[in-house]
């Protein structure tokens, strides 16, 4: 510094000439200087946007390969929606239609039955008495033939008359009698016919409203299909609602194994000893550990055998015989791992028990005996556990594999965030850059202020040459 | 290149899944049963009991008399290795707290006090046992009296012992002449750190927490 002032004999003066000095120099490199400060802040803008620019694409990308990936799903989801109606349209199909010509044959059974006692019920008039024309006879026997004994003979067909009527009277109660018991037995056929109509109507109800949800199911399929921007923010908004939501039973789910793993981490120690560890874990946690895995393993296959999940689509594909044997063996696994458990839990209060006796007797402490009036209670509870969690652990895969699949889209909405603002905050980098450019060309001027003023005076003195330099600082 | 990752990657395995084991202790009492001294081995049992309820798996404890001659396996009243099964120790604690019980009922006062042959017979059983802590309790007023004819002018090697003097009680003399009680006690401790071991009195038996190592 002292070198600086020194230069003559007067710091003032030295200090006034370096200043002369500099601003000068600043001057005449101006052009130069401003024309490499607005390179530079235009070379920063315009890669902080072309870094914009290709993040923008990298989430586009991202959001095209997210709408993929949802609509994927969606007619995954779709699909085995429809398909599961249509198993159970077969399955109404076939139950009902199975039975269809025996329902046939019935029903044919019923009309002929009906028909048959309909055309014995035909109401047959009673025979005319054949005995008029007898009487005609009789009374176009002539006069002088004599009318001797004919009182007699009217009195006997009065009499057969009578007779007869009876007759024909007797007979035609019976008959009307065996009508009416016929008409009488058509009754419960009616009622049969009746029914199974009825039957039939609400089989073919159920086929109906069955065809509208696939109808309607359809429909959407066709949406997704198709892509529309609809069916992308129904899927969308599901996808979060059953990430949430599935990643709310997980965690209960993982509670529940936790709540395992304490009922089995103690007596394991009577299995694999207390003191050794694995990684710096103890054996006995790391064993019962692997038996709660295990157990959830089989419990996913269990699912997968089941087809209630599709997480595996190798187990799924099986022949339906290998399946169902895969389904008993994992059941079979998973019951004695269970059994396994519930005698640990068994083995942990007798341990616990065992435990406290003995701190008891080394305390001195002789008054607390064991109460075992209630423990049958808590021994029994934790066994209860020890057998029933796991089997209600197996039904982790259901919300797991939601979330499996509901976890792709997050995270792709996640990631599409992410983007979008690294992507602004590199525009917001690059238009500063820019402004900076400006901000500092100006900082630079700011000392050359008095041959700038020169300048300017000097120029106005010439026309035409002001523009130019206006133009130069503004463009 | 293949080779070496594969190599890396096993011997990572191997280390992760390698078998190790916690730290264990080894705990040897010395009971001083001479003269009056007996009478206070209703303490010592209690300490006993606090120490047992202490102890854990794989841990060795063994509880020894001091008598004429205390350089001798037959001295040691009760000792067991802590398995790593629970109910086993369990089991084992209690035989030992019963063993302990019958021996304070039963015995008898012996005329001399060997605390240097009890000493040894501690520093032999600890080291057989291998046990990472080593703690020997000596529940005595560290007055020794030998019997003519036995030698005990022997070095120790202490390197790693924790010897923890409990209950040293003050005798009739020491209450005429403390320095004699002091000098007893600082020349128990010069002794004990010459042989490189670390020396504590613990007289309040309220306060018997840490005296452990590791705890």
């Amino acid at each position: 510094m002292n070198f600086l002032l020194s230069i003559t004999p007067f710091p003032v003066i030295s200090a006034l000439l370096w200043i002369v000095l500099v601003v000068t120099a600043l001057y005449f490199a101006r052009p130069t200087a401003h024309k490499t400060i607005r390179a530079m802040s235009l070379a920063l803008h315009r890669t902080f946007r072309v870094a914009s620019k290709a993040v923008i694409q990298a989430e586009y990308s991202l959001a095209a390969r997210n709408r993929d990936v949802l609509l994927a799903a969606g007619r995954e989801a779709k699909e085995r929606i429809v398909e599961r109606e249509f198993d159970r349209v077969n399955e109404t199909v076939r139950r009902d239609l199975a039975s269809f010509s025996a329902l046939h044959r019935a029903l044919n059974e019923s009309i002929n039955g009906i028909e048959k006692d309909h055309q014995d019920a035909v109401d047959v008039p009673p025979d005319p008495p054949g005995w008029v024309k007898a009487v005609e006879a009789v009374a176009n026997i002539d006069s002088r033939e004599g009318r001797v004994g004919i009182g007699n003979v009217l009195s006997d067909i009065h009499k057969s008359l009578i007779k007869a009527h009876k007759e024909a009277m007797t007979a035609y109660r019976k008959a009307s009698g065996e009508r009416h018991a016929l008409l009488r037995r058509m009754r419960p056929d009616w009622r049969k016919i009746q029914q199974t109509l009825s039957q039939v109507g609400k089989d073919v109800d159920s086929l109906l409203s069955r065809s509208a949800a696939i109808d309607r199911h359809m429909q959407e399929y066709e949406d997704m299909v198709s892509g529309k921007d609809r069916a992308i923010s129904i899927l969308s908004s599901s996808s979060l609602m059953y990430f949430f939501v599935s990643g709310l039973v997980l965690a209960i789910a993982i509670g529940g194994a936790t709540v395992n793993f304490s009922l089995i981490a103690r007596p394991m120690a009577e299995m694999v000893g207390g003191t050794s560890l694995i990684g710096g874990f103890r054996t006995a946690d790391i064993a019962a550990l692997v038996i709660i895995l295990v157990e959830i393993s089989m419990g996913l296959f269990l699912m997968e055998s089941l087809r209630i999940t599709r997480l595996f689509p190798v187990i799924g594909a099986l022949p339906d015989k290998t399946r169902v044997r895969m389904v008993w063996i994992t059941f079979f696994l998973l019951f004695m791992l269970a059994s396994v458990e519930a005698g640990l839990a068994y083995m942990r209060e007798v341990l616990l028990q065992d435990e406290l006796a003995t701190s008891a007797l080394l305390r001195g402490d002789v008054t607390q005996v064991l109460s075992g009036q209630y423990l049958w209670i808590t021994t029994a509870a934790q066994m209860g556990m020890g057998f029933i969690l796991p089997f209600a652990l197996t039904f982790v895969a259901i919300p797991l594999e939601t979330f499996v699949h509901s976890l792709r889209t997050v995270v792709g909405l996640l990631m599409i965030g992410l983007l979008r603002m690294l992507s602004i905050v590199l525009r917001l980098i690059g238009n500063a850059c820019r402004y900076l450019g400006a901000l500092t060309e100006q900082l630079y001027d700011l000392p050359l202020f008095i041959p700038l003023w020169l300048e300017e005076r000097n120029g106005s003195a010439r026309p035409g040459s002001g523009d130019s330099r206006t133009s130069e600082v503004t463009s | 290149m293949k080779m070496i990752l594969t190599r890396i990657v096993f011997l990572s395995l191997l280390a992760a899944c390698s078998r190790s084991t916690p730290v264990n202790n080894g705990v040897y009492m010395l009971l001083d049963t001479s003269g009056t001294y007996r009478q206070e081995l209703q303490k010592a049992e209690q300490i006993i009991r606090y120490t047992l309820s202490h102890l854990d798996a794989t841990d060795s404890f063994a509880v020894a008399r001091i008598d004429t001659g205390s350089f001798s396996e037959k001295d040691i009243v009760a000792k067991a290795s802590f398995d790593d099964r629970p109910s086993t120790i369990n089991r084992q604690k209690r035989m030992f707290a019963e063993k302990i019980g019958a021996f304070v009922d039963s015995v008898q006062s012996s005329p001399y006090t060997d605390i240097t042959g009890g000493l040894l017979q501690a520093i032999e059983y600890l080291n057989e046992k291998e046990t990472q802590n080593k703690t020997i309790l000596i529940f005595s007023d560290m007055k020794e009296d030998l019997q003519d004819g036995y030698l005990r002018d022997i070095d120790f090697d202490l390197n790693g012992f924790d010897v923890i003097a409990l209950n040293v009680t003050k005798l009739r003399s020491d209450n005429i002449d403390p320095r004699e009680y002091l000098l007893r006690l600082t020349q128990w401790q010069s002794r004990v750190e010459k042989s490189g071991g670390h020396w504590r009195v613990v007289n309040d038996l309220d306060g018997l927490e840490g005296i452990l190592q590791g705890q």
